[in-house]
């Protein structure tokens, strides 16, 4: 396991190198000079130049990319033109609340999933199997952005059951008002993981039941609760693993909708108000923390499936 | 000859494997009715989507003349949708197709040079694959600016990774194929091979991902627009008309309703038509 680890540690390093040039690249390549956007049509050549030396912007692209990953990595990932402050504790103190709702939704979709999956491959070619079904192709179906609009008017606006948006109330209510504030949120973004999730349940717990080794779990004499816990669902959870972390980056994408919608301060909603304002240092800080975050996740579940399945340590 | 009255009954069988599906061949005359409704959206008659009657703003639906009801603009939202499925189903078609041509091309280049080429694209894809598909398409849009042909350029560049994959991963199962080596040993130049083998027998996967993909990218066509990074109004759009319907969830709920039931419909009979296929094609792979 150790050995597995110091490996994918190691193959982490090209992907940070080739996510954070990306980034640049792109942001590089938007249209409208960023000195133009900080002078204002005013200003002149002599200024434009002056300043454009200062950034550095008149070096070459690759001289630029690494000036620009030397400043990331020292903290400095520039100043919002649009807010006027500091990206990179704008975004920290935004991290945590797009952490929650992901985190929250990942959970729900996780427990919700198996559950349901678990159900409907017990009760199989039942009618629950049936409705189990259809409500896993109806959750990845519709589109996250009106889920979330419908149960707004649902269950805020019709039996004003849950807040309509917001973190918190004005009066401000503590740990159990953010939760409340919280319900609709996760559960929309929680809807289509927790339809695959449950999908993949079902379909690899038939799969593994059908299997010698259960056959032979069966045949030794084992009861049907001992077989199923320790040889069936152990197994069948690898590929489960994968799909739950498959949808880490749904989530972590799929919030952006959520917080727009939610009004949840996440990262989510500011870089989608830097875009339409052509912020780009904010833009581009929001796209590095999030691919960062689903990089690293990427990396946890990768050792959490070696962990559980040993024959992806020795490949 | 041979050969093409053999392709011809294998075609035959599928379409009589995917008939017997009832639910996916539903599914394929709903989208057939849907599409060919927003293709004569002209010559329907229905009022311009885009003329503004202040006097007739946020009409429930059931108004005379209005039967799904008016925006708050008091446009038309029959004929909005309408209109708007040109656009919706159009962003998703082409960067399916787009994503499709580059993925394949560049999938197969990979899977058949092998060695420093496939080792150099396929870093490259897995460099692409780090972000989240959303994510990407978000930062692609960010750099070309909004707009809706921005957003088809950019789902479409978001995407060739995902065939890029599914036609190297095919290509390099069929280069193991007895077949295929067969063919080499009986002196087939490389392109013939490529070509009359390999190329032809990765279809059916292709086909099946795009046909699911379909769906994916109407859905994420019409969420850039609703995040305002797509169609830009006045234009009529599925996903803009839900975004403007949501400053009116409480008096006027249609606004969201409808291009939100729209679009679900639409993406949920891609799916069930893209299982449908997928087992019509490959009747081996089972239905999970």
């Amino acid at each position: 396991m150790f050995s597995y680890t110091i490996r994918r540690l190691l193959l982490l390093f090209p992907v940070l190198i080739g996510v954070s040039f990306f980034v640049f690249l792109t942001m590089h390549l938007a249209p409208g000079d960023p000195v133009m956007i900080m002078l204002g049509p005013r200003a002149t050549q002599q200024a434009i130049e002056r300043l454009r030396h200062e950034l550095g912007l008149d070096r070459p692209f690759l001289v630029q990319y690494f000036t620009w990953l030397h400043r990331v990595l020292r903290g400095d990932w520039g100043r919002s033109i649009q807010l006027r402050r500091e990206v990179l504790p704008l975004i920290l103190s935004r991290f945590g609340f797009t952490a929650m709702l992901g985190f929250t939704a990942i959970f729900i979709a996780s427990t919700g999933g198996i559950l349901a999956g678990l159900g409907a491959a017990f009760k199989r070619h039942t009618v629950w199997d049936r409705l189990f079904t259809f409500f896993a192709i109806l959750g990845f179906s519709i589109p996250v952005f009106w889920l979330g609009l419908i149960l707004q008017m649902i269950f805020s606006l019709r039996f004003n059951l849950f807040p309509v948006s917001g973190v918190s109330s004005a009066t401000g209510g503590g740990t159990l008002d953010v939760l409340h504030h919280l319900v609709l949120p996760s559960f929309t973004l929680a809807a289509e993981p927790m339809a695959l999730i449950g999908r993949m349940t079902r379909s690899s717990l038939l799969e593994v039941v059908q299997e010698d080794y259960i056959k032979t779990a069966r045949a030794k004499g084992l009861e049907e609760g001992v077989v199923l816990a320790k040889h069936a669902l152990k197994n069948a959870f690898i590929p489960v693993l994968t799909v739950i972390g498959m949808q880490l980056g749904f989530v972590l994408a799929g919030s952006v909708f959520v917080e727009v919608i939610f009004s949840w301060p996440g990262i989510g909603a500011i870089m989608i108000n830097g875009i339409l304002a052509r912020d780009f240092p904010l833009v581009q800080g929001a796209i590095l923390i999030i691919s960062l975050s689903y990089v690293l996740l990427n990396l946890a579940v990768d050792l959490l499936y070696a962990y559980v399945n040993p024959m992806i340590r020795y490949e | 000859m041979n050969e093409l009255k053999r392709g011809r009954e294998g075609w035959r069988r599928v379409i009589w494997r995917f008939s017997r599906d009832r639910i996916a061949l539903a599914s394929l005359v709903f989208l057939f009715c849907i599409i060919t409704v927003s293709l004569l959206a002209p010559v329907l008659g229905l009022p311009d989507p885009t003329r503004i009657d202040l006097t007739k703003r946020l009409s429930p639906p059931g108004t005379p003349g209005h039967p799904l009801g008016t925006d708050e603009f008091g446009r038309d939202c029959l004929s909005r949708l309408v209109w708007g499925g040109r656009v919706s189903i159009s962003v998703g078609f082409f960067a399916v197709l787009a994503a499709m041509a580059a993925g394949v091309l560049i999938g197969v280049f990979s899977g058949f040079m092998g060695g420093w080429w496939d080792l150099l694209i396929m870093r490259f894809i897995d460099v692409l694959m780090a972000f989240p598909y959303i994510l990407l398409a978000i930062a692609i849009i960010a750099a070309l600016g909004p707009g809706l042909v921005n957003t088809m350029v950019a789902l479409a560049i978001a995407d060739i990774p995902y065939y890029a994959r599914i036609a190297r991963g095919s290509v390099l199962a069929i280069m193991e194929k007895e077949f295929v080596q067969a063919a080499r040993a009986l002196g087939a130049s490389p392109t013939r091979v490529l070509f009359r083998h390999v190329m032809l027998n990765m279809f059916a996967p292709v086909i099946v991902a795009a046909t699911l993909d379909v769906g994916w990218m109407i859905m994420a066509g019409a969420g850039m627009s609703f995040l305002g990074l797509g169609a830009q109004p006045p234009t009529a759009e599925w996903g803009l008309m839900l975004s403007y319907g949501s400053k009116y969830l409480r008096t006027a709920p249609h606004l969201s309703v409808f291009p939100g039931l729209v679009i679900s419909s639409v993406v949920l009979a891609l799916n069930f038509v893209g299982d449908g296929l997928r087992d019509a094609l490959d009747p081996k792979i089972q239905r999970y």
